[in-house]
């Protein structure tokens, strides 16, 4: 640990030579207001701010840790009313509300600079709206299958590499008396998950796209394909029951007893389920396979930011966090397995050896030819991903309610955009 | 005499030392008053006007006259919700003749008493947290002991919280688990008050178990039974925490009632729309003000009758 330190305390150093060389030394007191409270996240933070406060021998770093969930609804009161000089938030159009209210600081200078232009070329898209970008991303992570890989070998089933391999190997999986998929769907956007991977590999990324920003009749045939296949899936009864009472982590249990083989899911559901007993031989992951061969496998990888507020006091400071925040040897340091076990945003980074976040990076970087997609909750506005993801809970439950959800979902669109 | 006098010894009496006497209410009214007008009567006057408007809690609010009200007649979510405050507000009720028997069953001199009636009542002490994590994982479908009891008599599973036809009253029994407390303590004070002459006085004339109930100790047990429907009522309408621990309002919003609707459409993490919010703040304020003219008039009656 201590060693560790010693080489973080290096990395920190020579970045902060070369930052220093060409700006002028910051004083004053930097604010930063953060959501990362998870243990992990937190831990990152705090050594961030520690170690910038240290490079900056005149500049004070105040941090405060709020939680994850509060700070959702905290971010709007202090934006308005006590701007920190940093504070963290998500990309896509969970920025909008805050970007048209003008309490983010437009940053597209620091996305000018060539050092962040081109390693931080592959989130740009999702920092940018209305052509500007309003903050950096510090990490990101990919969704996918993460499946029983001693479930698999003991049915002989292989990674599914198309749709009916997929259904095939659930059959499977059912008849041995298991559930092929996981989900805890009590808190909705789970259900959102399942609808971009099927959305996505039905019609492909551009129409999923266009659906989540209002430019689509929900009432589309082509949605309706899309549910279509989800219907496949609910009626072989590949869900576990009762999924709607349960949230993700009380999900997980499933997997971990054997009682269902997978689970869709992001990135993070790796370390509990580590945590839980499954090892390396138990578990591993896969793509979402092709549904509809003729689209481009497109993939979701939810980005988390950090954005400077247009109110904040230090702006200078807070530019040069953000600089450092995604400079390549801090972007792979936070990123690692002991510390957040994620992607690195910044290209010239490298990602800890971990037989997950590998695959991870080889999917998003080589096989996503389709683009990358936040999330649905991320990429819809706020009022009809509630609406939507309601309507998808309801429709694993209730499949046959579906004409009713569509109609439904169709008039919030009406009147949400 | 004298105070009659000292008038006339000053020479011009001030407005103030001529209203003494009548000012005097009112001054000491004055605090109490102003609290009331600035955290009560100028947010609700607040939400009304916001009701008008559409306002995502950051930009400027723009004036959309009656949308939301139109928004809310064919809003299927409300609908829900409205109904479920309907059941709430009728099947709470059942607290009180439930705190009732309690208390009748507990008013009796036995050794040990003391620690049965506090047991009784702990459900009430309990945070309302609580209550919803121990009801939910009473319901748990997997490992509940709801269903072990079911599948002990040979039944099937029953999951109370995922279904929406079932879940609106799985929430209100738990709610009514701490409210049935509440309303005992009520009764068993009532209980001390009863006149023991009258008792003894119907015990004569033959009177005995259930008409002595009626017509003798319950209507001595009326100001009992009008608090306990007060707090019961005023308990049913903020039905919120047990709904956002056990459900948060799932399964697809089936057990949302006005307050938490409210809440979801103006402050939760995908709401933010505040004029809508403050138009089912406005609905629930009605219902409310149903409820808060009935006990005022019967109140006032009251203190007619008393005088």
């Amino acid at each position: 640990m201590n060693l560790l330190k010693g080489t973080v305390a290096g990395l920190a150093m020579t970045v902060g030579l070369a930052a220093s060389a060409q700006a002028a030394e910051l004083s004053g007191t930097l604010k930063i207001f953060s959501d990362m409270s998870n243990p992990a996240p937190r831990a990152v933070i705090e050594q961030l701010a520690a170690d910038f406060d240290a490079l900056h021998p005149d500049l004070t770093v105040e941090l405060t840790v709020i939680d994850r969930e509060a700070y959702k609804t905290q971010i709007r009161n202090f934006l308005t009313a006590n701007a920190p000089d940093v504070a963290n938030w998500y990309a896509a159009n969970r920025m909008r509300p805050y970007v048209s209210a003008g309490l983010f600081e437009d940053v597209s200078d620091l996305w000018q600079e060539p050092e962040i232009a081109e390693n931080l070329a592959s989130t740009k898209g999702a920092m940018t709206l209305d052509g500007q970008q309003w903050g950096v991303p510090y990490t990101y992570y990919q969704w996918g299958v993460y499946y029983r890989e001693d479930i698999y070998k003991e049915l002989g089933l292989e990674e599914p590499k198309d749709w009916e391999g997929f259904k095939s190997n659930c059959q499977k999986i059912l008849d041995s008396g298991r559930k092929c998929f996981t989900i805890g769907s009590k808190f909705l956007w789970t259900a959102g998950g399942w609808f971009d991977y099927l959305n996505m590999r039905t019609n492909g990324y551009d129409f999923h796209m266009a659906l989540t920003n209002g430019e689509i009749p929900w009432t589309d045939d082509r949605v309706r394909a899309t549910f279509a296949h989800w219907r496949e899936l609910i009626d072989m009864g590949a869900f576990i029951d009762n999924h709607q009472s349960y949230s993700w982590q009380e999900a997980l249990p499933f997997m971990v007893n054997g009682e269902a083989a997978a689970y869709l899911m992001g990135n993070f559901a790796v370390a509990p389920l580590r945590e839980a007993g499954l090892t390396d031989e138990q578990l591993d992951f896969y793509q979402f396979p092709a549904i509809n061969p003729d689209v481009e496998l497109a993939e979701d990888a939810p980005t988390d930011t950090f954005h400077i507020p247009s109110g904040a006091q230090n702006k200078e400071a807070a530019r040069e966090f953000l600089r450092y925040v995604v400079s390549a040897d801090v972007q792979t340091d936070i990123n690692g397995g002991d510390k957040l076990g994620q992607l690195p945003v910044n290209s010239a980074s490298s990602v800890d050896d971990d037989e997950m976040l590998n695959q991870g990076f080889e999917m998003l970087s080589s096989n996503s030819p389709g683009g990358i997609a936040q999330f649905f909750d991320r990429d819809a506005p706020a009022e009809m991903a509630s609406v939507a993801m309601e309507g998808f809970q309801e429709f694993m439950v209730f499949p046959d309610n579906l004409d009713d959800i569509l109609n439904r979902l169709e008039k919030t669109r009406q009147r949400a955009y | 005499m004298s105070d009659r006098l000292m008038p006339q010894s000053e020479r011009a009496p001030s407005w103030i030392r001529r209203n003494r006497q009548a000012m005097a209410p009112f001054l000491f009214l004055l605090p109490g008053v102003l609290f009331f007008l600035f955290y009560v009567i100028f947010p609700v006057i607040q939400s009304f006007n916001l009701s008008f408007y559409r306002w995502d809690g950051l930009g400027e609010p723009v004036y959309v006259g009656l949308e939301n009200y139109t928004e809310l007649m064919d809003d299927r979510a409300f609908e829900v919700s409205l109904w479920n405050n309907f059941k709430w507000l009728f099947l709470y009720l059942l607290a009180i003749p439930a705190g009732l028997a309690i208390a009748l069953f507990l008013n009796q001199n036995v050794i040990g008493i003391r620690l049965y009636k506090s047991l009784f009542f702990f459900p009430f002490v309990i945070s309302q947290v609580v209550v919803g994590l121990v009801f939910s994982w009473f319901y748990d479908p997997s490992f509940g002991l709801l269903n072990q009891i079911l599948g002990f008599f040979g039944f099937g599973t029953l999951n109370v919280l995922g279904d929406p036809t079932l879940v609106t009253y799985g929430i209100i029994a738990a709610g009514l688990w701490p409210q049935t407390a509440y309303c005992m303590i009520l009764y068993l004070t009532g209980l001390n008050a009863v006149d023991p002459e009258q008792v003894e006085a119907a015990r004569l004339d033959g009177a005995k178990g259930l008409r002595m109930l009626w017509y003798v100790i319950i209507p001595q047990l009326r100001p009992a039974t009008f608090i306990a429907f007060v707090v019961t009522i005023i308990g049913a309408l903020r039905s919120f925490d047990l709904i956002s621990i056990m459900t948060n309002g799932g399964p697809f919003g089936s057990s949302r009632v006005l307050s938490f609707y409210m809440f979801e459409k103006a402050l939760s993490e995908y709401g933010f729309r505040m004029g809508y919010g403050a138009a089912i703040a406005v609905v629930l304020f009605l219902i409310m003000l149903l409820f808060i003219g009935y006990f005022l008039w019967s109140m006032y009656q009251e203190e007619k009758g008393g005088r």
